[in-house]
């Protein structure tokens, strides 16, 4: 039943998705569906290692850098036009990413809980560093160019990337889709209830932590580089932004963590409010307030989320009708 | 050369001696509390940005001004504590990064709403003050800060290691459940060495604020220094925090002087990545058997 309409709701939101550029060419409402459907990908990409396994990173806006910058060097190198072409080579940075990935996560993972977020903030802000120093590499606080797309109009400019968005946020729900159902996906719910004990009982527990941190830095990567192309210029502080980081926590924790739906809920909520927000207020640092006490309202009010607390009162009240056929108490409640 | 390394290192302790004491406060919090506090930063900041007030607006001397601004922030700290920590009962260590994150985010949108992104920096009289020992020049106010890091340090090594609420402390920071099972008020003592961490913040804030330029955004930087040096010292150990300060203000230091300033904050990184690939669980590893 559950899975039915899971199915049906996920072919509905790919067609509305779809059909979108062609109902408005507003470039305004494209702009603001690009980033909703970037933060789509980032927290459901953020989820596969944040909410399956609960290792909480703080630094995956670093991953998002490398994307973007490792986009924009190979497509500068490379010599490869504005136009579709850049698209193309968003594998290959993802490629890149996850090449870093490795490494960082088999230093990383040794720790666990808190220190592994003060390990990731820390890669995070080496990273910052190394973008601002490595000066004939990335052009420092210089910023480093993407050739601009050539012949497409401004109305129709923001299309591509909608759909290069749309791509990449299916492939980010699919791959935690899988993962959930997999092997993978058992063992890393395992390793968040209790990691000693899930190894003890044969869960290759680093593989596994290792595996789903480079996925989720990958796909991370990628949709950095898109963006990266996207806004065509690229500073370190700007796409290594502790508050990209942030963002993508915040909204996977608003919709629940874990789930499948999460973390897609917690986007399509925030982004466009974000958006409109720092579009309407302008202020920037009324923005930050705003922001902190959202997130505040989020994790005292709502700790679970969005969608595993519909879940519990929707199998609850059905619980309690005598006809209806109760549903098993771990059906109800998605963990 | 070896006279500019020497300076450098002499330097490096100076200021390892103020970052010891804001990476005491954080690594006390996490020791009776396990959680992160990664609003320190910007606590530290806003202790910056309070005694750079007092001085402009009522001509109060920064380190004299200590005497209200430590209080103050004690009990905000307290108080933070009470409304923003002590609901969080499920997946406390994981979510408390986050709340304390947020009110990082909150505590620099307000300053920068009052104060904007501009620089400041608190200018005392002495601040350009130097003397002389052994031919290095040493600036007045970083052997003040010094000064003051090491008293306040050793205040609080005193309330730890000779009263009955230091015990209790202590008691809390060893084993949470026993301790609330032989009668120690755990929630109480939580409130306080909050509160406590925040005052450290204050003190360090304002030696920072007055040897270094900052804005609202500062406590990015400092906060990622901070959590350097405790998981280095190991998290909960104090004296993990204070070795681990003054190694790393050395490095960062003296690396300023032999390579290059850009990269001396990423010999820190470097220096962190080193020790978690040998000892995941730093220095002074309170948990060693945890870790493993």
């Amino acid at each position: 039943m559950r899975q039915t309409w899971g199915a049906w709701a996920a072919a509905a939101a790919l067609a509305v998705a779809l059909a979108l550029p062609l109902a408005s060419l507003d470039p305004s409402v494209l702009n603001i569906a690009v980033f909703t459907l970037m933060y789509v990908g980032l927290a459901t990409a953020w989820n596969i290692i944040g909410g399956f396994a609960g290792y909480i990173s703080l630094g995956h806006a670093g991953f998002f850098g490398i994307g973007a910058y490792a986009l924009g060097l190979l497509v500068g190198h490379l010599g490869v036009p504005g136009g579709y072409g850049p698209f193309l080579l968003v594998p290959v940075a993802g490629l890149l990413t996850a090449a870093v990935a490795v490494p960082v996560g088999w230093i990383a993972l040794r720790t666990r809980a808190a220190t592994f977020v003060i390990v990731t903030i820390a890669f995070m802000f080496m990273l910052q560093i190394l973008a601002t120093n490595l000066r004939g590499l990335t052009g420092g606080s210089q910023g480093l160019g993407y050739p601009a797309p050539e012949g497409w109009s401004p109305r129709f400019v923001d299309v591509p990337f909608y759909y290069a968005m749309l791509g990449l946020a299916a492939v980010a729900v699919l791959a935690a889709w899988w993962i959930r159902g997999s092997k993978l996906g058992l063992g890393l719910r395992a390793i968040r209830d209790d990691e000693d004990r899930a190894l003890a009982l044969g869960v290759p527990t680093w593989a596994f932590k290792v595996t789903a941190f480079t996925v989720s830095a990958a796909l991370v990567g990628m949709i950095g580089g898109v963006y990266g192309y996207y806004v065509t210029y690229v500073y370190p502080q700007f796409v290594v932004d502790p508050l990209i980081s942030l963002s993508m926590v915040l909204m996977a924790f608003l919709g629940g963590t874990g789930t499948i739906a999460g973390p897609i809920v917690g986007a399509l909520l925030l982004e466009p409010a974000q958006l409109e927000l720092a579009y309407s207020v302008g202020e920037a640092r009324l923005y930050l307030i705003l922001y902190a006490v959202l997130f505040l309202v989020v994790i005292l009010v709502l700790p679970s989320g969005i969608v595993p607390t519909v879940a519990d009162r929707v199998g609850s009240r059905r619980a309690r009708q005598p006809v209806a056929p109760a549903p098993a108490p771990g059906e109800a409640a998605p963990p | 050369m070896t006279t500019l390394v020497l300076e450098a290192a002499v330097l490096g302790v100076l200021t390892g001696g103020v970052y010891a004491l804001m990476a005491s406060g954080l690594t006390l919090i996490f020791g009776v509390m396990r959680i992160i506090n990664v609003g320190q930063g910007a606590l530290v900041v806003l202790g910056a940005y309070l005694g750079f007030v007092l001085l402009r607006q009522w001509h109060v001397d920064p380190f004299l001004g200590l005497l209200l601004t430590t209080p103050a922030l004690f009990v905000l700290g307290v108080a933070l504590e009470v409304v923003f920590i002590r609901p969080l009962r499920t997946d406390r260590e994981s979510l408390s990064v986050l709340v304390t994150y947020a009110l990082a985010l909150g505590i620099e949108g307000v300053l920068g709403y009052l104060f904007g992104a501009d620089y400041r920096q608190i200018s005392v009289w002495y601040d350009t003050a130097t003397f002389q020992v052994g031919g290095f020049h040493v600036a007045v106010v970083y052997v003040l800060g010094f000064a003051l890091c090491v008293a306040i340090l050793a205040g609080l090594g005193l309330l730890l290691y000779t009263t009955t609420f230091g015990a209790a402390i202590r008691a809390t920071m060893l084993n949470r459940a026993a301790a609330q099972l032989i009668g120690i008020d755990v929630e109480r003592v939580s409130a306080i060495a909050f509160g406590i961490g925040m005052a450290t913040a204050a003190a360090g804030g304002v030696v920072f604020g007055i040897t270094t330029a900052f804005n609202p955004g500062s406590h990015y930087d400092l906060i990622s220094r901070l959590l350097t040096i405790i998981v280095l010292g190991g998290l909960g150990s104090l004296r993990g925090a204070i070795v681990a300060a003054l190694v790393m203000l050395v490095v960062q230091d003296v690396t300023a002087v032999l390579l290059s300033p850009t990269w001396a904050a990423f010999a820190f990184f470097v220096v962190l990545v080193a020790v978690l690939v040998a000892r995941p669980q730093g220095l002074y590893g309170l948990r060693v058997r945890e870790r493993i």
